[in-house]
């Protein structure tokens, strides 16, 4: 059937009841808000939890703000509107030769969005986050005035801006560095580990070695979510490089997915098609983990099933049914790594966890955004159906273990975190970001976890 | 198939439409009333590969002098290879039969605008010899319902206008398309609650630029409106009239 408007939130936790005004063309001004109610720029709908909703209030849509502004094709610099989706982008500069420098795990979220949070991906530990590679963007504020951000001009509000969960104004526009590509395929290795020892050690040894031969852009760890005792963490160490265009493989993107099927080529990732509706988790995560007999694979990939298995399966976020789900994403900083054992083994227990598990060890590459999600370390997301009070007080034993080993929770998957979590989380850099908010903005997560 | 002139530039499907003829180096000549909108669509066409675009501020609610718009059209480029015509306005029902002035306005700009260019336009083209005329009219023109009646006359007119004048340019080589979109999710539509019949500009624009290249008569998109309006043509009108549709 065909696509239909976005969804209020990826988590299908709330039914909130918002009015939608758009903003259709870069020069109009921001629409009206009644009396007493706040506006917040709503792109596609896939944070996870209330970040992107503004209930009993207004949301300003930035979907129809989807055009091309400037693309410099000898550098690789585009401008473009904010409600541009990052599939619109690729679907552009990759035949040109280029890509993004940075892209989260799906394709279907907005420049503006994938600012304002800030989003990371499997290079993290090269190019730091998305947010590093926008050089400019322009901000509408609600007293009318549209502000030129960049590292050298309105520093502070660019930093506020970057990973500021869309309440320090409209983003109208941005301009984003890209990195060059020699086709739209990727040199995929997996390696088959047996606990969270050796995950350490891989990490280690393909995280740190940045400018080596042997150096892999992309990290990526599944892990089996319900392994026990010595294989604690167990799972798919998954590292891959962009590569030439193999001699077999047809140029054009739409190719993509069947080309990575043909030929015993691998296409990372596509088990959840299968799993959801009918295995059980225990057995998906046992059968996904035993599937690769060697311990080492290596496959070429076209971007596309790498990068984003779950687009290919459109809302699978409905399969989780009405009652929605939650996502945790938390990072522990490098030092007090006994915290990620203490976090895995809780999940364990708890039975609670499903199949999208996913670790990955953060670079030390700083990000400008003042509320930016990722910090050095390791960084744990998977999603939890919803079982009422049995998730959220699991959800808030991980909160007290994340906060003692002093890391933080990702706004932008949370649907629960206390105010006082939240703040102890960001701390001083919060205080930074406050004063930038525009008084005429806010959101649900805002409300809900302001100091 | 190198030019195309496009009337409601700035409406989303014209833009979603002109994107693809841009990838594939046309030059574009956009219609529309407003400069900055049309400024923009230019430099995102531009930006996507067009050969040439430029802009032609011609608000189309007021036009009375077809043979001039034509003509300057045929002067910007040359020759035309695609006319698509996608201006109009969806008016509120309600509101609009209380007002005779609104009424006869949103007749005259979604149907007898589009007569008026046709009118013209064909002539030259039959001089041409060759060239591709697409234009948005709508499911809403296949029956009257009393909730859009207005509208959809307009777009009756400009059904059964196209109908007609495809069969006397068939011999002239001209192809004409009668494109027929269903509920499509643009800011013409903002305010209406959207269902699982709703579909995206881009897909609507995907099967516009295939039913060009196909040169197909008439185009009804996404496709199961065909049959949807199947059935909503054969009810009788005994019970037509007492269905709230």
């Amino acid at each position: 059937m065909s696509q239909q408007a976005p969804p209020a939130s990826w988590g299908n936790l709330f039914q909130p009841k918002q009015q939608r005004s758009a903003l259709c063309w870069r020069n109009e001004p921001l629409p009206k808000t009644k009396r007493n109610t706040s506006m917040l720029p709503f792109g596609q709908g896939r944070s996870y939890g209330d970040s992107c909703i503004n209930d009993g209030h207004q949301l300003i849509e930035t979907r129809w703000l989807n055009k091309l502004i400037h693309f410099d094709h000898d550098r690789g610099i585009l401008s473009c509107e904010a409600g541009i989706t990052l599939k619109e982008i690729l679907d552009f500069i990759v035949p040109r030769g280029w890509f993004l420098p940075v892209t989260p795990g799906t394709q279907y979220v907005s420049v503006g969005g994938a600012i304002a949070n800030d989003v990371h991906g499997k290079n993290h530990h090269h190019y730091g986050t998305f947010g590093r590679h926008i050089t400019q963007f322009k901000l509408l504020r609600s007293t009318g005035e549209r502000l030129i951000c960049s590292p050298n001009d309105n520093t502070s509000l660019y930093q506020a801006t970057i990973g500021g969960l869309g309440l320090t104004g409209f983003i109208t526009q941005a301009t984003i560095q890209c990195r060059p590509i020699e086709s739209p395929f990727l040199m995929v290795e997996t390696t088959k580990y047996n606990g969270l020892k050796e995950f350490f050690q891989l990490s280690h040894s393909y995280a740190t070695r940045k400018d080596t031969a042997n150096s892999k852009e992309y990290t990526v760890s599944w892990v089996d979510s319900l392994a026990h005792g010595g294989s604690l963490g167990r799972g798919h160490f998954i590292t891959a490089n962009h590569t030439e265009q193999p001699d077999d493989q047809d140029h054009s993107p739409q190719n993509g997915d069947k080309a990575t099927t043909q030929h015993g080529l691998l296409v990372p990732f596509n088990f959840p098609s299968f799993c959801l509706n009918s295995l059980s988790v225990k057995l998906f995560n046992f059968t996904y983990y035993h599937r690769q007999r060697e311990r080492f694979q290596q496959t070429v990939s076209h971007y596309q099933p790498f990068f984003y298995p779950l687009d290919g399966l459109q809302h699978w976020n409905r399969l989780y049914g009405t009652r929605g789900f939650y996502q945790y994403q938390c990072v522990i900083p490098k030092e007090n790594q006994a915290a990620l054992t203490e976090i895995m083994q809780t999940i364990a227990n708890s039975g609670q966890a499903s199949f999208l598990t996913v670790l990955k060890e953060f670079g030390d590459i700083d990000s400008p955004g003042m509320l930016s999600f990722p910090v050095s370390g390791y960084t744990y997301a998977l999603d939890f159906p919803n079982r009422g009070e049995a998730t959220l007080q699991l959800l808030e034993t991980l909160d007290k273990i994340t906060l003692a080993a002093k890391g933080r929770v990702y706004p932008a998957k949370d649907a629960r975190m206390s105010a006082q979590a939240f703040t102890t989380y960001f701390g001083d850099q919060l205080e930074r970001f406050i004063p930038h908010i525009d008084p005429a903005f806010s959101s649900t997560f805002w409300r809900r976890v302001q100091p | 198939m190198k030019t195309a002139v496009i009337f409601g530039a700035t409406s989303s499907i014209a833009q979603a439409v002109s994107q693809q003829l841009a990838e594939r180096g046309m030059t574009l000549l956009l219609v529309g009333r407003n400069q900055e909108k049309l400024e923009q669509v230019q430099t995102d066409l531009q930006t996507r590969g067009a050969k040439q675009c430029q802009i032609m501020v011609q608000d189309l609610a007021n036009i009375t002098d077809y043979d001039t718009l034509i003509s300057q059209v045929m002067n910007r480029l040359g020759r035309i290879d695609l006319t698509l015509i996608a201006h109009g306005t969806l008016p509120e029902q309600k509101e609009i039969e209380q007002n005779i002035h609104q009424t006869m306005n949103e007749i005259k700009l979604n149907g007898l605008s589009v007569i008026g260019i046709l009118t013209v336009l064909a002539n030259h083209l039959v001089f041409q010899r060759s060239g591709t005329i697409a234009v948005i009219s709508s499911v809403a023109g296949d029956r009257g319902r009393q909730s859009n009646y207005v509208y959809g006359a307009a777009k009756a007119m400009v059904t059964t206008f196209l109908d007609g004048l495809r069969g006397r340019l068939l011999k002239n080589g001209i192809h004409v398309l009668t494109i027929k979109p269903g509920f499509v999710d643009t800011p013409m539509t903002a305010d209406l609650p959207k269902g699982a019949l709703w579909a995206r500009p881009e897909k609507v624009a995907k099967d516009i630029v295939k039913a060009i290249d196909k040169k197909k008569n008439v185009l009804y998109t996404p496709f199961f409106w065909r049959f949807i309006m199947l059935i909503i043509k054969n009810i009788p009108e005994a019970l037509f009239k007492k269905m709230k549709l």
